[in-house]
């Protein structure tokens, strides 16, 4: 949907349109995107870096999907829904390159799950269990990333971060504080918070814990966990935007 | 300013260069001036002063002549009837007393360039034809020249749709690499009822071994601005921005020089020639990131963001910069403007192939005799060009495979030689036309080095955003390495063709989709350079048939 009202692309009422997810018939509003619409009907397409109540962010490819007619393959968090698309989640293709995508995170940093706070309770793992990747083929980069204890309640250690930047979107567009966001190109990419200074030491966190509650993995956690302790509060997101938007 | 006036600035500039009998155009972009151009301008300038013939004898320093390879270039012309034109190369500080005592009676053969040579004659110039012929300071050298005509007859003669359709008409595709249709990229952002509409120009340039851009910014920069603004009024944008590296330093100076002439001269900022019409250009600079040059990075990076790319749809056209319609086009797609505009669109769809009209400015570079600027219309064979134009390859040594597209392109071997230079063609035989880069290889090039040396390139630039490029292309190198090294096994070329199709479908933007192809079109058509250096699996004995 344009962000910018104009006489002519702002229509006072917003359209059903019908599509096909996996050759289930469904409806939708012509505004929802591929992925709301897939939860919407029970279909489920794996993804990482989306969470409702925040922008699509469009990065982690997991929810990549094949839509007939177009070449290339869409991600199902960004792509706006439209009359007769023909939509496919889970073909082989697709069940294959979750499967690499996977494997690729799980080599980029230190995933060693016994020993995580989150262990269990991560998204990482489940995927992983989700879409079959029980062994990972590329070499472990073994980089050593550091571990920020400096805040009062809440550690980062980098060493588990999937850069979905969960936190960086939730610190800027609900708590509206923008202390995370990423440095770096490539694989040298880290997320930092105000302009590289320790958590601790950050001025404008409000050590509201908004964003440990929506990383995905152990990167973020409460300090004083112990293996598998670390459960996240999964949901609080989309009750909160829902309410601000009654206000 | 309108027609007549800007007739009678051109014809005033004309006559003072007719009244000067003799010109010396001494190259003075960037590659002639790393090699002492400015030096030579010094000293014929000095020269000129000594001898007090400043009213019969010229001295300007001019853009890109072409062949960087046999530079700091000089070029000696005279006016008179018969006048002659002598074109010098490798021109040194101690020549100028020789070269200026020369002018007018015999040439100094010792330096003299033959210009009747395929380089030359080849070519076909439209975005480069005031290149090498002009003061790209001056503006009134570019008025000369016919500047500015197409710009001021379209805002007193034509309207917005009229310029819209003679870019439609002239089947213009974007230079920039993806080859998109100019005109349908044009109507988009003119359909739109949006009250406030941006041009970009991207010169960020970012390829290894291109530097068409930098050539056309530094010789002829009232050529882009032109252009520009012929876009804004077509599509009925007022702001425009020139994001251009940091790292050419000349190019900016020059547009700075550009825009504050073209600003007094009325031919841009508010009313442009009196009419309504207004368009302000803003130059921006970019840190040199590749990935920036891609367009919703190049947008996230004007908004003062990081330069990462973002999904596209929506597309600039319909959701750019500040959320507003924005056309971004190439330095050279909108060097093209101004000539289609003046000749039209039939003029234009009458060069090249049908599906690829016009000419193409490629930077030929590597293992060939001439390495420099060229520009030669499209569907001109690639044998034409490494063996005619460039003059083959030196040292008596054999062709190998030529690397077009830059890191997002391939490389094609001797038996595609014959191929036309379109979009569409080098697409199928596995490479891309790309922004123009070049690169010639001889048999002493490993194509697995080649490979390795692109994958390492889109590594350190890629910019982390997505799991499969930024991941990938890290480990897709590290494999590439382990083949150079002699130590990889079939398995692990294997694992590399895997993660080149994963990477290629799935990445964000078109550097990761891209990124593959170099690997991809290497094992094509040179497998068996992989294959030599793989090692045997130690463990393929041991292990059980099916795993
Ligand atoms: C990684 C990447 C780098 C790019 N770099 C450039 C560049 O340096 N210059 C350029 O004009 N286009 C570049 N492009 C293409 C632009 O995204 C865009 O398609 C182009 O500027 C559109 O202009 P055109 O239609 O005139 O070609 C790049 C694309 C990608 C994916
Ligand atoms: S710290 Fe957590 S939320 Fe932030 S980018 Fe890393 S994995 Fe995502
Ligand atoms: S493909 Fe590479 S450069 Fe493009 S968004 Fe993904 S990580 Fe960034």
């Amino acid at each position: 949907m344009p962000r910018y009202p104009t006489p002519a692309n702002a229509p006072p009422k917003v359209r059903v349109v019908t599509l096909r997810i996996n050759g289930q018939d469904v409806s939708a509003r012509e505004d929802e995107t591929i992925l709301s619409v897939a939860v919407d009907h029970g279909i489920r397409i794996p993804s990482l870096c989306y969470l409702e109540g925040l922008t699509a962010w469009g990065a982690c490819r997991l929810c990549v999907v094949e839509v007939a007619g177009i070449p290339k393959l869409l991600p199902a968090c960004s792509t706006v829904v439209t009359e007769g698309m023909v939509v496919e989640t889970n073909s082989d293709k697709l069940k294959r390159y979750r499967r690499m995508i996977l494997e690729l995170l799980f080599a980029e940093r230190n995933h060693v799950c016994s020993v995580c706070v989150s262990n269990g309770h991560c998204e990482l793992q489940n995927l992983a269990a989700e879409c079959g990747m029980d062994h990972v083929r590329v070499p472990y980069r073994n980089a050593p990333y550091e571990v920020d204890s400096s805040h009062d309640f809440f550690r980062v250690d980098h060493n588990r971060c999937v850069l979905c930047t969960r936190c960086v979107r939730v610190c800027d567009e609900i708590e509206g504080a923008h202390t995370w966001d990423v440095m770096g190109r490539g694989v040298e990419c880290q997320v930092i918070t105000d302009l590289h200074t320790p958590w601790g030491e950050s001025e404008s966190c409000t050590s509201c814990g908004k964003c440990v509650q929506v990383c995905p993995t152990g990167a973020l956690v409460k300090k004083g966990t112990a293996a598998g302790e670390m459960e996240k509060l999964g949901d609080f997101l989309p009750y909160l935007t829902q309410m601000r938007g009654k206000q | 300013m309108n027609l007549e006036e800007l007739h009678d600035l051109a014809t005033q500039a004309q006559a003072k260069a007719k009244s000067q009998e003799h010109h010396v155009h001494i190259c003075m972009a960037a590659s002639c001036q790393s090699s002492g151009a400015a030096d030579l301008q010094k000293g014929f300038t000095e020269k000129v002063k000594q001898s007090g013939a400043g009213d019969r004898v010229c001295v300007k320093g001019v853009g890109c002549m072409g062949l960087c390879c046999a530079g700091p270039l000089v070029r000696v012309e005279s006016t008179t009837a018969g006048g002659e034109s002598h074109l010098y190369q490798h021109v040194k500080k101690d020549d100028v007393t020789e070269l200026y005592a020369s002018i007018g009676k015999k040439p100094v053969e010792r330096l003299e360039c033959p210009t009747d040579i395929p380089f030359f004659e080849r070519q076909q110039r439209i975005v480069l034809e005031n290149s090498g012929r002009i003061d790209p300071e001056q503006i009134e050298d570019y008025i000369g020249a016919g500047g500015y005509r197409s710009l001021v007859r379209a805002l007193t003669e034509m309207s917005p749709q009229d310029v819209l359709r003679e870019v439609s008409d002239s089947g213009l595709r974007g230079r920039g690499g993806g080859g998109y249709p100019s005109g349908l990229k044009w109507a988009t952002v003119a359909r739109s009822p949006h009250p406030t509409k941006y041009v970009i120009c991207n010169a960020d340039e970012g390829d290894p071994g291109a530097f068409m851009d930098r050539a056309v910014l530094e010789s002829d920069p009232h050529r882009v601005l032109e252009g520009m603004t012929l876009a804004a009024y077509a599509v009925g944008a007022e702001y425009g921005y020139v994001y251009i590296r940091a790292e050419y330093p000349l190019a900016v100076e020059r547009l700075k020089t550009a825009i504050r002439q073209a600003t007094r001269r009325g031919l841009l900022g508010r009313q442009i020639c009196d009419t309504p019409f207004s368009f302000e250009i803003e130059i921006r600079l970019g840190a040199g990131a590749f990935v920036c040059g891609e367009e919703t990075a190049l947008i996230a990076s004007i908004e003062g963001q990081r330069g990462q790319p973002s999904p596209r749809p929506p597309y600039p056209a319909d959701e750019g910069l500040w959320d507003c319609p924005t056309l971004i086009n190439n330095v050279e797609t909108l060097a093209n403007i101004p000539a289609i505009v003046r000749e039209g669109g039939q003029w234009f769809r009458s060069i090249g192939t049908e599906k690829s009209t016009g000419t193409k400015v490629f930077a030929l570079a590597g293992r060939i005799t001439n390495t420099g600027l060229i520009e030669v219309p499209m569907g001109i064979s690639l044998r034409e060009i490494i063996e005619e134009i460039g003059g083959g390859i030196p040292d008596g040594r054999t062709f190998k495979a030529v690397q077009t597209g830059g890191p997002s392109g391939g490389c094609l071997p001797e038996e595609h030689l014959d191929m036309p230079v379109d979009y569409d063609t080098l697409r199928t035989a596995g490479s891309i036309m790309g922004s123009g880069g070049m690169i010639v290889m001889d048999e002493s090039s490993s194509m697995v080095d080649v490979a390795r040396y692109f994958m390492e390139f889109c590594m350190s630039e890629s910019c982390g955003k997505c799991i499969p490029c930024r991941a990938g292309t890290h480990q897709m190198h590290g494999i590439l390495a382990k083949i150079a090294r002699g130590d990889a096994t079939a398995a692990d070329l294997q694992l590399l063709e895997e993660l080149c199709e994963v990477v290629r479908d799935t990445s964000l933007c078109g550097l990761g989709q891209t990124a593959p192809n170099p690997v991809q079109s290497t094992l094509r058509y040179f497998r068996h350079e992989y294959e030599e250096k793989l090692k045997a699996d130690p463990f393929a004995a041991a292990k059980p048939a099916t795993t």
